[in-house]
């Protein structure tokens, strides 16, 4: 299982999430968002959290148009798999592959803290490691994670059970309390809690390490 | 030519950036002050001498990077 993680100016959490899919089996390359290509064989790729190009414009907007962008484009549009945590999620709004905008969050205070998310779906590898209904907790460190979208939009994500991950208790003022959001063919994550940062025991919280085994797991399957 | 893009949230999303200048505004004892929307301005120096083609280019440009359409709209100005 190949992982590729993207690293812009800015990104902070590259590293941290090339670690949680080491530790889960996969082969990890970093990519450069010069690089116009992703490395042959590639079957997820990784977008990181961070400040890419510093926040400049909106957040995600201008790496959203780095060269790699058309690479990690053409692989979703060809049924890859992506994962987007926090800013990455931010980037993936901004690339067309997700829906909807990620807002200054509604009580305006940057976040730092443990959150209380409930598994939505089970009906994709993101949440293989775990159960629909289940409750975790994992830390969000976010400025920008007022989700938002139109309401036709929100009935055709609900209908279509494409929320992965719901706040228990909504700390940001997300719509419908969505914490991470599926691609309509469920391939596709982004979310803004960080499951990278709870991979390991010694560090306090590793409900974050069953999204990596169960993703790894069910490609493994296919 | 210049060019200048206002980017102003749509009519109907929440502005919680505007809503806290709104509140200190309050503070400071400018009572009458019944709503605060927060956008942005970004001037853009062209090389194009055709105002109607430049304004059809510049609102191409909004429309993929300077404005983001799901939550902002945008007007475009030539000067």
């Amino acid at each position: 299982m190949k992982a590729a993680i993207i690293t812009f100016p800015g990104s902070n959490c590259d590293r941290d999430l090339a670690q949680a899919f080491s530790a889960a089996g996969a082969d990890v390359t970093h990519v450069w968002h010069k690089d116009s290509t992703l490395p042959a064989g590639t079957d997820i790729v990784g977008v990181p959290g961070g400040f890419s190009f510093g926040d400049y414009l909106r957040c995600g907007a201008i790496a959203a148009q780095s060269p790699i962008g058309a690479a990690v484009r053409a692989h979703a549009e060809r049924g890859g798999y992506v994962l987007g945590i926090c800013n990455g999620f931010q980037v993936l709004t901004e690339m067309g592959l997700l829906p909807g905008a990620l807002m200054r969050n509604s009580g305006l205070k940057f976040l730092c803290k443990s959150v209380g998310l409930r598994v939505e779906t089970g009906q994709t590898g993101f949440t293989a490691g775990y159960t629909a209904g289940q409750v975790i907790s994992l830390p969000i460190a976010h400025h920008d994670g007022n989700y938002t979208v139109d309401p036709e939009t929100l009935a055709r994500i609900e209908g279509e059970c494409l929320v992965a991950l719901r706040y228990t208790a909504n700390p940001n003022g997300s719509v419908a309390d969505i914490a991470g959001l599926l691609s309509e063919n469920r391939r596709v994550l982004g979310m803004m809690p960080h499951p990278e940062r709870a991979v390991d025991p010694a560090l306090g919280n590793a409900d974050g390490a069953a999204m990596f085994a169960g993703l790894i797991g069910r490609m493994a399957l296919a | 030519m210049k060019a200048r893009v206002h980017v102003m949230l749509k009519d109907g999303v929440l502005d919680p950036q505007g809503e806290a200048v709104r509140h200190a505004l309050g503070t400071l004892g400018f009572s009458g002050v019944t709503g605060v929307r927060q956008g942005k301005v970004i001037e853009l120096d062209l090389a194009a001498t055709d105002k109607t083609k430049a304004e059809a280019e510049v609102r191409a440009m909004c429309e993929r990077l300077l404005a983001n359409t799901v939550i902002e709209k945008f007007s475009v100005e030539l000067i």
